[in-house]
């Protein structure tokens, strides 16, 4: 047999799509099959292409490269799947395929290069930007930017997401965070908390909450050093080498820790953590040792509710829905916790909304680099949203929450609505905020 | 393959939808849930019915085949575009649902998912019974094609009792009518029933008229328990001869229960040999008491235990350990080749006697489940489809699961149509004369063929090949 084609199949993992039978039950849960509209565009159609690639039908890698990149990723089809095809998989090993053998232009490989290989890994670089977002927002700047609309004018639509871009913590607030906080009361775990990059350099009130949170159940809560970002992004985006690099880098960071739990509060980053040992299988070196870290790797939402749940002193009256983290429920299978959390505040009316599992169509960068294809996704989620006139929006990962924001201020429902992070309105109803 | 010109007039025709062309489309309207890859030369979507007709107007002249085709859940090979050519996906057309209650009818579009008109009847306490396995997912335009059929056929029967009026676009391109919103109809032929369970062959369905009833008020369910398969072949004719008539009557063989238990544990008792699950439907007070009396009934003929679950909760977990007999089997190995071969109910237990001896005979992983009550079994085989060698003995197998089932007087198929795969077996059930007739048939309604190409007749020495 063909040798070349003997290795492509393995590239692409081209054995995991023997697992799927065609049968269509990913169909109906495909947000991207349902906007778009065509087979193309839907997990068993992707597959397809993918095994078309492995029988040499398809010689041409380039034809799978507008339905991979349209895809979100969000793997509900997983979740549908009757015969367990890990359809996570075999995108990645796709957009990897892809990428290999793509000739980006000059601008755009050193703007990948900086982004997935600088940026994201170092929290200097990191916190440097948001210094900025933070001259930005603090000198009047940003008022001055909108009113004149000079926004409107960014590239890749970023002028959006100006608008719901978080006010963030000053630079000396951000750089002196406690290291180790300790249990109140009787300490039940020892806990280190996975602190994420985007999550911390944009979202950091929604991480000091979240360690407050832990220490206020019963946790002692550790900050450990050297970890770096997940390398979600850079898997989603077929950059696999360095995705390893990540992983390893955080394996070696919490094992010098002596913790029960590492704990995150991004669904999109935990399912990356989730999945380590999937990543790191063909290094036997380090397969073992992922598969510590992904027993230890949980959802704050599980050792809230392992600690008996957050003892609450305050009535919220309102109503509240929930639009869950793809990658919490379908990779993660994080389902029940955080609505057993929710349900316990006091005084809330919980409804839950139309399609609740589908995706909001922010999936990490996807909102950017596919701007046009998200709204749509997020206009089919907004009405669902609408329809139960709730007036929170609760979320369970970064992204989520800032195309909530998004959506609230496409529908113009800032007057009725607002966007949190479950950690925020448990803070809330806990007093501590 | 059909030249530019021809793609460009296609093009001009379709002014309200979409025309595919783009290698990655056409390869992914190329499958269904069967066996086989082939490539359209255009995908067509558009709501509009007289762009439709125009198309097949278009085709007919020019001897273009032309694929109608929902979703492609099909495991009999109906949708696919076995000549390339065309493809129409009516999937699309999901714009008309409407419930009568008054006339007790839904008229429905095509591309509609059969659940959806599930949900519709239920909202105004009215059912529309078949339920095929996959109505979540499968589109009504599908089920009228194939005449499908699902676990309430037993006590209801299957999509053609409920059709009482179609639209039809013939293979000439014209828009016809065929029976209407009445229950009772006798004007001329009955073309209805003969374009439901046609599989697309003579005409392309745009639009249907289904006949929904009341919805039953309640439901109780009966799991018993069996040490021998037999018997519980037996527990099935008994119940069914007392009088009762169940809704659904499900039989998991121990393969199947070791599976599931392997796959998800669910508490099934895996040293047993089969269980059946019955669910009776009707007025609260009867159901209870029917449900005593087949749990009686069962006990006598030698279930060694028998439950009748009481909350909601409880029935749901019984229904759910059927509901995780496929996903179960495909982890043992990941091909699967579902047939629906059915038999009389008289001759279920001889049917799964001679499942078994094929089974043992060639050596194959052979796990039956299914509608037992109305002798429609489901034999799964489970198999590697990268292993040549085990798939030729597959290929044998089914061929003579085939055999056993028409000797039997049963069929090729109960609910999942004949389309590529069982083609090369009609004659076995139909007889030379037999087949025939319905070949001319075909060639009266459409003599150029171009209405679904290659399905339900066989090429000259067209053989099962599932390699």
């Amino acid at each position: 047999m063909n040798q070349m084609l003997e290795d492509l199949k393995k590239e692409l993992k081209y054995e995991k799509t023997n697992n799927c039978v065609q049968c269509g039950y990913c169909l109906p849960v495909c947000p991207t099959y349902m906007t778009m509209g065509k087979e193309t565009h839907s997990p068993r159609g992707r597959i397809n292409l993918v095994k078309m690639v492995g029988e040499g039908r398809i010689t041409d890698l380039s034809v799978l490269e507008e339905p991979m990149n349209l895809c979100l990723g969000c793997r509900a089809c997983e979740t549908a799947c009757p015969t367990g095809v890990e359809y996570g998989t075999i995108l990645e090993a796709a957009r990897a395929a892809i990428t290999r053998r793509k000739k980006f232009s000059f601008p755009v490989k050193t703007l990948r290069n900086t982004i997935f290989k600088k940026v994201f890994p170092s929290k200097r670089k990191l916190n440097l930007l948001t210094d900025g977002l933070w001259l930005y927002q603090k000198t009047g700047l940003q008022k001055v930017a909108q009113k004149t609309g000079i926004t409107s004018a960014l590239p890749f639509n970023l002028g959006q997401f100006e608008a719901i871009t978080p006010t963030v913590t000053s630079p000396s607030e951000r750089r002196n965070r406690f290291k180790r906080v300790p249990a109140k009361g009787e300490k039940k775990y020892t806990v280190a908390f996975f602190t994420g990059c985007i999550m911390d350099a944009m979202f950091q009130r929604i991480n000091d909450l979240s360690i407050e949170l832990l220490s206020h159940v019963g946790c002692e809560v550790l900050i450990v050093e050297n970890e770096t970002c997940c390398g979600a992004l850079h898997a989603h985006s077929g950059e696999m080498d360095e995705a390893k690099v990540l992983a390893k880098k955080n394996i070696a960071a919490f094992e010098k820790e002596d913790v029960e739990f590492i704990i995150n509060n991004a669904g999109g980053c935990g399912a990356m953590l989730h999945e380590y040992d999937h990543l790191l299988a063909e290094e036997p070196e380090w397969h073992e040792r992922a598969k510590e870290f992904v027993k230890k790797s949980k959802d704050i939402s599980q050792i809230l509710v392992a600690c008996g749940g957050v003892p609450m002193n305050k009535q919220l009256p309102g109503r509240v829905t929930y639009q869950r983290s793809c990658h919490l429920t379908n990779v993660q299978k994080v389902t029940k916790e955080p609505v057993q959390l929710i349900e316990s505040i006091p005084g809330i009316e919980f409804i839950e909304m139309k399609d609740k599992d589908m995706c909001c169509g922010s999936a990490g960068i996807y909102n950017i680099v596919n701007y046009d294809a998200s709204m749509e996704i997020l206009d089919e989620k907004m009405k669902n949203v609408k329809d139960t006139h709730a007036t929170t929006i609760i979320t369970t990962n970064p992204g989520c929450l800032l195309q909530m924001k998004l959506g609230i201020e496409r529908e113009k429902m800032g007057k009725e609505a607002r966007a949190l992070h479950l950690v925020e309105y448990l803070a809330e109803a806990a007093g501590i905020v | 393959m059909i030249d530019k010109q021809a793609i460009e007039d296609i093009a001009k025709i379709v002014k309200t939808g979409r025309v595919l062309t783009e290698e990655s489309d056409r390869y992914s309207y190329s499958f269904d849930a069967s066996f086989g890859t082939h490539l359209p030369d255009v995908v067509i979507q558009t709501q509009e019915v007289q762009e439709l007709a125009a198309l097949v107007r278009y085709a007919n002249e020019h001897k273009i085949p032309v694929y109608p085709r929902g979703q492609s859940t099909s495991l009999s090979g109906g949708p696919l575009p076995v000549k390339g050519g065309m493809v129409f996906d009516l999937s699309v057309m999901d714009n008309i649902l409407e419930v009568d209650e008054e006339d007790l009818v839904a008229v429905v579009s095509p591309g509609v998912l059969t659940s959806a008109i599930h949900a519709a009847a239920e909202k105004k306490g009215l059912m529309y019974p078949p339920d095929p396995s996959s109505s979540h997912v499968s589109t009504i335009g599908g089920n009228l094609a194939e005449n499908s059929g699902g676990p309430r056929g037993l006590k209801y029967g299957v999509t053609k009792d409920y059709v009482i009026g179609l639209e039809v676009i013939t293979p000439q391109g014209e828009i016809i009518k065929t029976g209407g919103r009445t229950v009772k109809n006798v004007t001329g032929y009955d073309l209805t029933k003969l374009i439901v369970g046609s599989e697309g062959t003579l005409g392309i369905i745009t639009k249907a008229i289904l006949r929904l009833i009341p919805k039953p008020p309640s439901s109780e369910t009966v799991m018993a328990v069996f040490d021998s398969l037999v018997d519980s072949g037996r527990a099935i004719s008994r119940v069914l001869s007392s009088g009762i008539l169940p809704a659904k009557m499900e039989l998991m063989d121990q393969a199947s229960i070791v599976a599931v238990e392997n796959y998800q544990p669910s508490n099934l008792p895996v040293d047993a040999e089969a269980i059946i699950l019955i669910e009776l439907d009707g007025h609260p007070a009867a159901v209870k008491e029917e449900a005593e009396q087949v749990a009686k009934v069962c006990r006598e003929v030698g279930a060694r235990e028998v439950i009748v679950p009481k909350t909601p909760q409880e029935k749901a977990e019984v229904w759910k350990a059927r509901k995780l007999v496929s996903p179960a089997i495909v982890r043992i190995k990941p091909t699967k080749i579902s047939e629906d071969a059915t038999v009389p109910r008289s001759q279920i237990p001889e049917m799964c006697r001679r499942l078994q001896q094929i089974k043992e005979k060639y050596n194959i992983h052979l796990v039956v489940f299914g509608h037992a009550g109305d002798g429609n079994l489901h034999p799964n085989i489970i198999a590697d489809k990268s292993d040549t060698e085990e798939m030729q003995r597959v290929e044998q197998a089914v061929a003579e699961i085939f055999q056993a089932a028409v000797e039997l007087g049963g069929t090729l198929s109960g609910e999942h149509g004949i389309g590529t795969m069982k083609a090369p077996f009609m004659e076995m059930e139909l007889g030379a004369a037999g087949l025939d007739m319905m070949k001319r048939i075909k060639e009266a309604w459409d003599p150029n063929n171009i209405m679904n190409p290659g399905k339900i007749f066989a090429e000259p020495g067209q053989k099962l090949v599932l390699r």
